[in-house]
This record gives structure tokens, C-alpha cells and sequence, in this order.
């Protein structure tokens, strides 16, 4: 039993890490959309699965929370906007893919090289999953630098905080109000960051951020 | 019980400044909170003294932070500087009864003015590093806030700036110094820091954190920049706090540090504070020479008597850690009879600089003159305070002086070779700055009293109001009196030495009734009484010789015009004429002085002009530097304001890199 519970952990977590690969190299944005959508499935099957072993019942609470707000809110209303903004047939030039991905493994390999020897005294399931953790964490990170699109910068960032939440349910002792508060920040920042992209959409005509910087005065 | 007067009476302080800032619409409220100031001050001022000789006393309170709450200790050293500090306080407040009623906006100085008094109490009675940390900054704020009292000047805010950078660097350092002290456990009750032991470099390092620290607020050469600027922005009364005693405030701050909690001294710790210290003497002194304006020239007097006592205790640490304690007793002595001789004759002086500016509204003594006339008990006080501070018996800078002298001529005691040869030359240059000081005073007293009026305002000059006088009065006495009685003073300075040091200065039997022998009476001892009777006696002597061999009645003529057709008041001699030698002699190596002489062609009917500029070659060499060194670093930061958004975003990206690969290269 303890084999099976420390595999399909780590499993799900493993996902979580290839499905931010995933992420990466997506060059249309409804696709993006997909695959972030998966991603929060996933990480609620991982939530859940570790509300599951360790009987926390409250875990369940942010299994609710990651499956209607991840999974179905933003991910329905970001393709709404993007149908909204008609950027939902455009290709992003994501460049060097091949380079992406190498940095990616990279920071996989130096969030395993981190994680794993400051946490020997943690629980075995806690210090994977704390590395997966990361490594989502840095690979969001790295989708946000390597994007132009404000919008896939947006999906870039609440991948980043589906780190964070693996994270957190990892370790244990997590009070679910912190789970929530993190949760509808989140959700405030998506509103909010929904509202920004049409006005700069709108005086710009375009949602790629150089632009942004080109009205600003440009590179100094 | 004493500690707890004491703590009230802080308390007192800070409420008098709540209750100032509430009932500032009245109209007597200066008057008001000076006299409450007054008698919270005088009686902690008499609660201390009688605590001189007390057991040490503790207290804590539960507030401050959670896990350290406040600890409050009132042992002799602490009773030593709480009366100095307190009788300060008593004169200014006195002072300013008279004076503040000048004060336009009294309403920006009186709660600070209770409030920095209660704040300087507080830093004394600490017992852990949160509190005295705490009180120190505090002492610091209000301080600054008073500098910034008449902001209306451009160069009292550039003042107040300099002074608030400089007092934060300082507790900044004071602040690791603590840190240090306090170690990985963080004890920072001083009863755990005194009985810790420290690692020799970690004593070594904060003893450096301490001389910046401390070193700082008390004008310590090359901390002092802010001490010429910030004490003449100030008023007077204030000018007088600050310089005559929260300077004392810093000295005792070290003392606690150094010679309480640090342990055992080593002998090269005292070499910093004999090279400073020295430094400080010289370069004050030399600037006082030079400086026309009343307070500045102060101001760097200050600089100077803090370079003596820190040499005193530089020659304390010394004979201490070479096993002498009655030498390092002595010179213990001399540091605290400075400090106490230098509160009252400097307080005394910045008093008069007020009460001149007050009647004249003229701080530059080039258009001063003969206020002798117009204002003679001020003129007479002035005169006490300029002797007491050239170190001239029978006032009391004499002795403290001569103290340190005596311990300086007992240096070729000590084993080390080095330390030898540099209290010769620290001799040397102490030498040199009592001779340069008291010029200074001569040129600053003749220029400014004596002679014919040299502008409208000093014609027109008036005396001092009856507070003023009696609070210059009553420290001009007790000046007079800590000259007279020396033997007296050190038996009170004695708890507290024996306290630190663990020795005291001896008190050999037999000696006439109120002299002082430091080593042995057969190498030097002195008598203020005798030799004031002897100056009183021989002066009146003189004086009654030469009237009845000359004249009967001293007459009044017109002025010697040297000569000149023209008798303006503009021929006398100036305090610029008085210092061209020494501005001449140091002109290079010190003053960075600059002559430009524009004279105009034959046919042109503008004036020739002359003028003078003096510039601090401290300010010069160390701080410019260091300024611009700041402003290039922020001018290059400043790209980072206006990155692009990717920038930002690559900006956290590599430095979470770098600082995860730095702990996994780390692990």
C-alpha cells in the first residue's frame, strides 16, 4: 500500500512537471488554455489524492476550489476573452524551443538539486512533491519571461501558482484559510488582470507587451 | 527607590512634551514647560548624585519587545552622567525661560526640547540593548528635530539632513555592535553581554562599531562634520543640550560598552581612541581659530574637548590592560572631570552666544564688538566661561587638563614601545590645542566684547534678561567651584571610577584640606584655593599699585586710531587679522584655504573685494567621496527603473536562479 500511495503521488505530481513542459511550447493560445486546464485537473487529482492518504478532509475544500475556479472559470473565461480580444487564430512565435526546453530540464534537475538534501528529514512523499513543486514553480517562471503575449503571460503565472498550491498541500499543518485566501487572490488577480488586458487591447490594439514598452519611452 | 525617581521623572519629561503640544495655544506655554522641565530635571539631578554612591538598581517592564521587555539599571556610572546630563538640563531650561520667550514658533521646539531631555535620561538608565538602542534614536529624532526647529533656512535643513544621515549611521552602528555583542543567541540584556565572553575579534570589531557609534554623536574626528553644522541651525538653549550634554550622552554609551561589557581590554585597543582623539583636539582647535561665527566656533571646541576626553580614556584602556589600575584610575578621573567640566562651561557659552544673538541678532563675531558696554553681566560670565574653557586655573578646565596631562607623563611606564611613542605625540598635540584653544577664546572674546562696536545691531545691543543671567550665573559658580574644590569632585567622580576600573585615585593622608596629588605629592600637586587667593590677592595688589603710582581714576578717551585719519570702527583689529598666522601656517595641510583677491581696473568704481574660503578637508577628502561614490551606484540602479516588462520578470527569474544554485552549491 505504501508503494502504491508514493507512486500515484509522484505520478500526479510528474504530470503536473510535463504538462508545464507542455505549456511551454504551445503556440496557440487556445491550446494554451487546454493544457492549463489539464494542468488543474491534475493538480486536483494530486490535491485530492493527498486529502485521500492523509485524511485531511479539508484538503477536499481545495480539490472544490482548483476544480471550479482552475479548471472551469478561468480557463472558460480566458478563451472568451481571447475569442473577445480575436487573437484566438493567432500563432505566438515562441522561439527556440528546443533552448526552452533544455533551460526547462535544467531547472528541474537544479529544483531536485535543492530540494531533495535540505528536506532529508521530511516525510519521502512531502520531499518529492515539495521538488515538483518547484520545478513548476521555476518552469511558470520561465514561460512568463520566454512570452510576448500578455495573455499567455497571465496562464504562465497561474501555472506558477499551481506550484505553489502543490506545494502547500504537500506540506503538512497548511490552514485551509490560507488555501482559500491564496485561492481568491488568485481569482482577484486573474479579474483584475482580465480587465487590463481590454484596455490594453484597446488603446494599443494589440496584447504583446513590447508594445507596452515601446509607449513607455522604449529600452533606456 | 532612586531608579524609580529617576524613571518617573522620565516619564515626566515625555508627558510635559504630550502637554506642550496639547496646550499649545496658550501663550505662556514656553514659560510654562520650562519651569516644569526645570524642576523634573534638578530633581532628578539630586536623585542621582545621591545615588553616586548606591548598590546598583534594577527594573524592568514588561512592554518593548516581547521576549526582552525593558530592563532599567541605575548603578554609579549611570548616577555619574544622569547629574551631568540633569544639571544640564536644569541650566537650559532656566535659560530658556528667559530665552525661549525670543522663540516664534515655540510650538516646534518645546515638546521636542522634553522630549530629547527624556530621551537622554532613558539612554542612561538602560539596561539592554533594545531600550538604550531605542532611547538612543529617539535621542537622536528629537535632536534632529530641533536642528530643524527654524527650517525656514536653507542651511539649517541642509544641516538637519547631514546631522539625520549621520545619526543614522551611527546607531546603525551601535546597532551591530550590539548584534555582535549579543551573539547567535541573542542575549541582549547587558547583564548577559558583560557576563558572556567575547572572541577577541568580535570585541575588536566592536569596539571599531563603537568608536563609529558613539564616536559619531560625540564629534569624534572624522565623524564631525554634523556637529558644526547642526549646532548653530539649533537654538541656543538647544545648541547647548546638545553639545554640552548629549555628547556626554555618547561618551557615557562608550564607556558602558567598552569598559563594562566588552571584557578585559587589550592594549592596542586604545591606540583608535589616542590617534582620534588627538586628531579630534587638533582639528577642532585649528577650526576654532579660523571660525568667525559664535556657535560654529563652538562647535568645534566641542570637537576639541571630545578629543581630550576620549584621550583620557584611550590612556584609561591602556593602563588598565597593563595591569596599573591607580594610573588608569587617574586618567578614568580626568575623562569624567572633563566631561563634567566641559557640560558646564560649554552650556555656559553657547548660553552667552544665545543671549549675544538674542541682543544683536548677529552670530559673527567680525560684527560684533564692544558688547562689554552695552551688556557687562553678560560680558562677565562670558569672560568666566572663555577662562574656564582655555584651561587656565583656578577654573575647572584647568584641573581636568592638568589631570590628563599627569597620566600622559606617567605613559613611559608602559611596557609597549608603541604606545609609548604615541602618547608622547598625543602629549605634543594636547599641548598644542590647549595653547591654540585658549587663542581662540582670546581672539573670540576681544573680537566680540571688547573694542568698538563694528556694525548697527551691536551699537544697539541690549542686556540679557534676568533667567538667562542667572542660569549663566549659576553655571559660571559651578564652574568656579569644580575649580576650587578639585579634591571634592574626584571623591564624588570616585564611586564611579571604582566602580569601572576597580581603583580609585589615591587620597593620600596627611595632604592639606582640598589639594590634589595624582601621583605623589612630591612630583606635582595642586590647590585651586590657595592659587585663587593667590591670583585674587596679586591682581588687587596690582591693580592698587598702579593706581597709586599712576593715575587716581581709570578716564575715558577717544580711541588710538592707529594712526589713521579715518577712526571707523572698521580699522580695528579683526578676528580674521587675530587668526592669519594659523590660517597661513595650516593653510594647505588643514583648511584647503582659497584666497580671492578681485581688484578691480584703474577707472572702475567697483569695489576690490576679498574673500575667504575655508573648507573642511574631512568633508573634502572622505565624505565627497563617498557621496559621489553613492549617487554614481543609485545613478546606475536607475537604469533598472525603466526596464521592459520581460526585463523585470528575467530580473526575479535569474536571481531565483542564482540564489537556488547558490544553496545547491552551498549544500
Amino acid at each position: 500500500m505504501d508503494h502504491l500511495v508514493f507512486d500515484v503521488s509522484h505520478l500526479l505530481a510528474g504530470s503536473l512537471v510535463l504538462l508545464s513542459f507542455m505549456l511551454l511550447y504551445q503556440d496557440r493560445l487556445t491550446g494554451l488554455i487546454n493544457v492549463f486546464a489539464i494542468q488543474a485537473v491534475v493538480l486536483s487529482l494530486a490535491v485530492g489524492w493527498q486529502a485521500y492518504v492523509e485524511h485531511e478532509p479539508h484538503l477536499y475544500v481545495t480539490v472544490a476550489i482548483a476544480v471550479i475556479f482552475k479548471a472551469l472559470v478561468i480557463p472558460l473565461s480566458l478563451k472568451r476573452i481571447v475569442v473577445r480580444l480575436r487573437i484566438h487564430r493567432d500563432i505566438e512565435i515562441v522561439g527556440g524551443v528546443g533552448v526552452t526546453m533544455l533551460i526547462g530540464i535544467g531547472l528541474v534537475a537544479l529544483s531536485l538539486v535543492v530540494i531533495l538534501p535540505a528536506t532529508t528529514s521530511a516525510a519521502p512523499l512531502a520531499r518529492e512533491d515539495v521538488a515538483f513543486a518547484l520545478s513548476v514553480v521555476l518552469l511558470g517562471l520561465l514561460m512568463m519571461v520566454t512570452r510576448r503575449n500578455a495573455v499567455s503571460q497571465v496562464i504562465g503565472f497561474m501555472s506558477l501558482e499551481n506550484g505553489l498550491m502543490l506545494a502547500a498541500t504537500g506540506a503538512k499543518g497548511m490552514p485551509l484559510v490560507v488555501e482559500i485566501s491564496v485561492a481568491f487572490s488568485i481569482l482577484v488577480a486573474f479579474i483584475v488582470i482580465g480587465v487590463f488586458l481590454f484596455r490594453i487591447r484597446e488603446r494599443f490594439d494589440t496584447v504583446d507587451v513590447t508594445e507596452l514598452d515601446r509607449a513607455r519611452g522604449g529600452y533606456r | 527607590m532612586q531608579l524609580l525617581v529617576l524613571l518617573t521623572s522620565t516619564l515626566g519629561l515625555f508627558a510635559t512634551g504630550a502637554y506642550a503640544v496639547v496646550a499649545r495655544a496658550r501663550t505662556d506655554i514656553g514659560a510654562r514647560v520650562y519651569r516644569i522641565s526645570a524642576a523634573l530635571c534638578f530633581v532628578s539631578f539630586l536623585t542621582a548624585v545621591s545615588a553616586l554612591t548606591a548598590e546598583p538598581q534594577l527594573a524592568s517592564a514588561p512592554l518593548g519587545l516581547p521576549w526582552i521587555g525593558m530592563h532599567f539599571r541605575l548603578d554609579s556610572l549611570s548616577a555619574f552622567f544622569v547629574a551631568i546630563i540633569d544639571l544640564g538640563g536644569v541650566a537650559a531650561s532656566v535659560y530658556a525661560i528667559g530665552y525661549g520667550a525670543h522663540e516664534k514658533e515655540p510650538a516646534r521646539v518645546l515638546p521636542f526640547f522634553c522630549a530629547f531631555l527624556a530621551a537622554m535620561n532613558a539612554v542612561l538608565l538602560a539596561d539592554d540593548a533594545f531600550v538604550f538602542l531605542v532611547a538612543w534614536e529617539l535621542m537622536s529624532l528629537t535632536s534632529w528635530a530641533l536642528v530643524l526647529a527654524h527650517h525656514e533656512a536653507e542651511e539649517n535643513r541642509s544641516a538637519s539632513f547631514i546631522y539625520l544621515v549621520m545619526a543614522s549611521f551611527g546607531t546603525l552602528a551601535l546597532l551591530m555592535a550590539f548584534g555582535l555583542l549579543a551573539g547567535s543567541v541573542g542575549g541582549y540584556e547587558f547583564s548577559t553581554i558583560r557576563t558572556a565572553t567575547h572572541a577577541p575579534w568580535i570585541a575588536g570589531v566592536a569596539l571599531a562599531l563603537m568608536i563609529l557609534g558613539a564616536g559619531s554623536k560625540a564629534g569624534l574626528a572624522p565623524l564631525h562634520v554634523w556637529l558644526p553644522l547642526a549646532h548653530p541651525a539649533a537654538p541656543s538653549h538647544v545648541s547647548a543640550l546638545m553639545s554640552g550634554v548629549m555628547t556626554k550622552v555618547a561618551i557615557y554609551g562608550f564607556i558602558r560598552v567598552v569598559f563594562d561589557l566588552l571584557g578585559p581590554p587589550a592594549y592596542w585597543w586604545s591606540i583608535p581612541l589616542l590617534v582620534l582623539g588627538a586628531a579630534s583636539a587638533v582639528l577642532g582647535v585649528l577650526y576654532l581659530t579660523v571660525e568667525s561665527d559664535l556657535k560654529k566656533l563652538l562647535a568645534y571646541s566641542t570637537i576639541e574637548n571630545i578629543g581630550i576626553v576620549f584621550v583620557a580614556l584611550g590612556l584609561a584602556l591602556a593602563f588598565k590592560s597593563q595591569g596599573v589600575p591607580l594610573v588608569a584610575a587617574l586618567a578614568f578621573t580626568a575623562a569624567l572631570y572633563h566631561a563634567l567640566n566641559h557640560s558646564l562651561f560649554k552650556s555656559l557659552l553657547f548660553f552667552v552666544a544665545g543671549a549675544v544673538q538674542g541682543a544683536t541678532g548677529e552670530r559673527n563675531i567680525e560684527r560684533l564688538g564692544g558688547l562689554i558696554h552695552k551688556m557687562p553681566r553678560t560680558a562677565f560670565v562670558a569672560l568666566g566661561g572663555v577662562i574656564a574653557i582655555s584651561a587656565l586655573p583656578p577654573l575647572n578646565g584647568f584641573v581636568s587638563e592638568w589631570l590628563v596631562f599627569q597620566s600622559i607623563l606617567l605613559s613611559p611606564s608602559l611596557p609597549q614601545w608603541s604606545l609609548k611613542l604615541i602618547i608622547a605625540a598625543v602629549g605634543g598635540a594636547l599641548a598644542l590645542s590647549a595653547a591654540l584653544c585658549a587663542g581662540g577664546f582670546v581672539r573670540a572674546y576681544g573680537v566680540a566684547f571688547l573694542g568698538r562696536p563694528r556694525s548697527e545691531p551691536a551699537t544697539a545691543a541690549t542686556e540679557a534678561d534676568d533667567w538667562s543671567l542667572g542660569a549663566m550665573a549659576g553655571l559660571l559658580l559651578a564652574c568656579l567651584l569644580a575649580g576650587l574644590l578639585p579634591s571634592l569632585v574626584i571623591s564624588v567622580i570616585s564611586p564611579t571610577v571604582m566602580s569601572v576600573i576597580g581603583a580609585q585615585m589615591p587620597t593620600p593622608g596627611g595632604m592639606p584640606f582640598l589639594s590634589i596629588a595624582p601621583i605623589a605629592e612630591s612630583r606635582s600637586s595642586y590647590n585651586g584655593v590657595v592659587l585663587f587667593i593667590f591670583i585674587v590677592f596679586s591682581a588687587l595688589l596690582a591693580a592698587r599699585v598702579v593706581h597709586r603710582f599712576g593715575s587716581h581714576a581709570s578716564k575715558r578717551g577717544p580711541a588710538w586710531d592707529c594712526g589713521y585719519p579715518d577712526p571707523a570702527p572698521s580699522t580695528q583689529y579683526t578676528a580674521s587679522s587675530f587668526s592669519q598666522p594659523i590660517r597661513r601656517v595650516f593653510a594647505n595641510a588643514v583648511f584647503l584655504a582659497r584666497d580671492f583677491v578681485d581688484m578691480p581696473a584703474p577707472g572702475d568704481t567697483r569695489p576690490a573685494r576679498f574673500t575667504l574660503n575655508i573648507t573642511d578637508r574631512v568633508m573634502e577628502n572622505i565624505y565627497r567621496p563617498i557621496s559621489g561614490g553613492v549617487t554614481f551606484c543609485s545613478t546606475q540602479l536607475d537604469r533598472f527603473h525603466s526596464l521592459p516588462i520581460q526585463g523585470y520578470l528575467m530580473l526575479v527569474f535569474v536571481a531565483l536562479i542564482v540564489l537556488l544554485s547558490g544553496i545547491a552549491i552551498w549544500q
